[in-house]
């Protein structure tokens, strides 16, 4: 059991979670996730390592609420517990030897390329961080990526707050600029990842995308979470979840994600319903 | 006296019709008086043939003759005496392989049925026996640390607790039991079985630390230095599933085993009010001959699919899975295409699949493994309409352990070098045993090396007072 130490709602959709977990954090580094189980019937969903702290001895995670695991984990409160967590799992990213890093983040995929940025910032590399979401409410982690960027620009598809328009253009115009990057981390939707890879490669630069696929064990057991990188099976928890973005087959993997969308609407919407009946 | 019958008692199952839409046990296992009856089959030969085959020794002419006079308990210590999981092994080994292979009966008939006999012997001590198993007896200060709570470490586990050792089993799951809880089906081995065998192993000292991933949460290194164990015994497992790499294998509806397993037993996707996804599919292909694909076909059709497919590209003799499983598949209305091999996966608009493109087979000469090979017969292609696929071709060993360990020496595919006698590995106080060295094998044969891997690490230990 995992007790939770802190809650907040970072905006309507997505919260932060503190949790007390000394094992995982003691171990954990950016770009590497846990397996959390809610309850007894719940699924194992994976979440990125948003922070770590050895010495209070938790990680904390960000989560949007997408589906019923999410929906059900939001439930919980400080002094709840979590029944199981696994972690920390998966590669940690590779941040030494780049001078120049361009960090791009859309919506929650935030929550992973905040700890990214942090990294790179502490050992000295010169950060330029853009990130997006779709309006002014749903803005997370402005500030603490603030404290870890060399420059920072916000970007809202609707216009809602600063600049109007995708993350894409704002890359590409810092790139027409003649901003110079040994590598560009892009930690996001499917779609954005793919649409900043399509950039980078027009401008040969080594690009980096972290994979969020579904998952059970987390420990290479099951093969569910395999993609096709550069025409290979590969599989994120195991070999990732970090990847040549350049390589990767987005459009399958865009596919792949989409496996069970309609059981996961009917399971959240049965979950809202018994939410609904309990108030 | 005697039982001259050729055949072996009937074993009750439940009705095949019925069974094939429910995931409760399907073997009932024998009443008392046709486990007696079956026990006088044994002709208790002075060579003990059955004894040799069986890869813990069971003392098997032993145990028959006193399910013969009733003694149903006594059966069952003897029984323990070397084999720490006989209700499991009893359902899940492949005894026409191994103990009944050998069986003077088989010459002129059906071998003695040993394994229905361990079953029985071992759920008739859980039925009846009130006497606790011996409470937390440690007595010794040295601590070993056990990778993987699958078959071959908690064998390794018990017989190290039994001797005394502080033993402390990592599981990476949020469960204990490896494959027997996320790989082999409730039908086949109810789950309330192996937590019987785990509580056992807890009232004997045995500590069981879930979700911890040896190698990511806590590295070798630290449980030698940090934790300060003894010795290690590595039993990881299986690990990443082999797939056939034909085109169409990462298209929804394609499922590895291991995967489709693991949504269905650990995650018990056929239970309602549990929250794990799984693809209810109409027609099901399942790739591979073995246990694991028999499991598998026999769990889509219990998910509800119409029709079930074992594509196997060998004949029905060369089939690896046990024959009873075999025999159950058929029943419960599996179809069979025996001589076929697929060699693409077509999809539809939105990447689910949509059919399985398969080629016949005829068998050639014969290859390494004693078998003769498939080969393509040309323009015998064929498409088989199914909407999930199932690939059960086998995995190779879990990487986490030797990513996190260089030094470990290790097998060009992966499988960890041990000594054959011993099971120590290439490092001074860790051995391993399993799935983790041989690649895909079967529970018995772990369980075999976690055996031998326990009496290597008491040798190691005996010998040895301070610690690394």
């Amino acid at each position: 059991m995992f007790k939770i130490l802190y809650k907040k709602i970072l905006n309507p959709t997505v919260t932060l979670m503190k949790i007390e977990a000394p094992l995982i954090a003691k171990k954990a580094r950016a770009g590497q996730f846990i397996i959390l189980r809610v309850d007894q019937n719940g699924e194992r969903i994976p979440l990125t390592i948003a922070d770590y702290d050895s010495k209070e001895n938790t990680i904390t995670i960000i989560f949007q609420i997408v589906g019923a695991t999410t929906l059900k984990l939001n439930q919980l409160n400080q002094n709840d517990f979590i029944l199981d967590i696994v972690g920390p799992l998966g590669n940690l990213t590779e941040t030494e030897g780049y001078q120049n890093v361009a960090i791009i983040g859309g919506g929650v995929g935030c929550a992973i390329a905040y700890p990214i940025a942090k990294q790179f910032y502490l050992q000295g590399s010169h950060v330029e961080t853009i990130i997006g979401f779709r309006n002014k409410d749903l803005i997370i982690l402005e500030d603490e990526f603030s404290k870890v960027s060399h420059q920072l620009d916000v970007l809202t598809d609707d216009g809602s707050y600063h600049k109007k328009g995708f993350v894409t253009l704002q890359l590409e115009e810092l790139l027409k600029q003649n901003h110079h990057y040994d590598l560009v981390m892009a930690i996001g939707p499917l779609m954005m990842m793919k649409a900043v890879c399509d950039v980078t490669k027009k401008y040969n630069i080594k690009t980096i995308v972290s994979m969020n696929s579904i998952m059970i064990d987390g420990t290479g057991m099951c093969g569910c979470c395999r993609l096709s990188v550069a025409g290979k099976t590969r599989f994120a928890c195991v070999d990732g979840p970090d990847f040549d973005g350049h390589l990767i087959d987005f459009d399958e993997a865009i596919e792949r994600s989409k496996m069970y969308i309609s059981t996961e609407k009917k399971a959240y919407d049965h979950i809202c319903n018994l939410l609904k009946e309990e108030k | 006296m005697l039982n001259k019958s050729t055949k072996k008692n009937i074993m009750p199952t439940q009705d095949p019709a019925i069974r094939n839409k429910n995931f409760s046990e399907v073997t009932l296992g024998y009443s008392a008086n046709q486990a007696i009856s079956e026990a006088n089959r044994c002709l208790h030969c002075k060579h003990k043939p059955c004894v040799s085959g069986c890869p813990v020794n069971v003392k098997i002419p032993e145990f028959i003759d006193k399910v013969k006079n009733g003694l149903f308990e006594e059966a069952y210590q003897l029984i323990t005496q070397t084999n720490a999981l006989p209700a499991i092994c009893g359902r899940v080994c492949p005894q026409e392989n191994q103990c009944e292979k050998n069986c003077v009966r088989a010459l002129n008939g059906e071998a003695v049925g040993i394994g229905r006999l361990e079953r029985f012997v071992a759920d008739y001590h859980f039925q009846n026996n009130k006497v606790e198993p011996a409470e937390n007896k440690i007595v010794k200060k040295q601590k070993v640390a056990i990778i993987g709570s699958g078959p071959a470490g908690l064998t390794c586990a018990g017989i190290l607790a039994k001797l005394g050792y502080q033993v402390t089993i990592f599981e990476a799951l949020h469960l204990a039991g490896g494959v027997l809880v996320y790989g082999i089906p409730e039908f086949r081995l109810p789950k309330i079985i192996v937590e019987k065998e785990i509580e056992n192993l807890k009232k004997s000292g045995v500590r069981i630390e879930t979700n911890v991933v040896i190698g990511k949460t806590i590295t070798i290194d630290e449980l030698k230095n940090t934790y300060h164990f003894d010795a290690i015994f590595i039993g990881s497992g299986a690990g990443l599933p082999r797939f056939m790499n034909i085109p169409g294998e990462n298209a929804n509806g394609v499922y590895s085993a291991n995967e489709y397993l693991t949504r269905i037993n650990l995650m018990k996707a056929y239970q309602k009010e549990t929250d794990t996804p799984i693809f209810h599919a109409h027609r099901v292909a399942v790739v591979g001959g073995g246990n694991v694909a028999m499991d598998a076909a026999r769990c889509a059709k219990r998910m509800g699919a119409t029709d079930v497919f074992i594509v196997y590209r060998r004949s029905e003799e060369e089939l690896p899975a046990r024959k009873e499983e075999v025999e159950h598949a058929k029943e419960e209305g599996i179809q069979f295409l025996f001589l076929t091999n697929p060699i693409q996966i077509l999809t539809n608009e939105e990447n689910f699949v949509h059919q399985l493109r398969c080629v016949k087979m005829k068998l050639g000469e014969i290859d390494a493994s004693n078998r003769r090979t498939p080969v393509k017969i040309e323009n015998s292609e064929f498409d088989l309409d199914v909407d999930c696929v199932i690939m059960a071709i086998g995995t190779s060993p879990n990487p986490l352990i030797r990513h996190s360990l260089p030094e470990l020496k290790v097998q060009s595919w992966g499988g960890i070098v041990v000594d054959e006698v011993t099971h120590a590995t290439s490092i001074e106080g860790i051995y391993a045993g399993g799935d983790a060295v041989t690649g895909a094998a079967t529970v018995i044969l772990a369980m075999g090396a976690g055996k031998k891997a326990a009496e290597a690490i008491h040798n190691y230990l005996k010998n040895k007072e301070t610690s690394f």
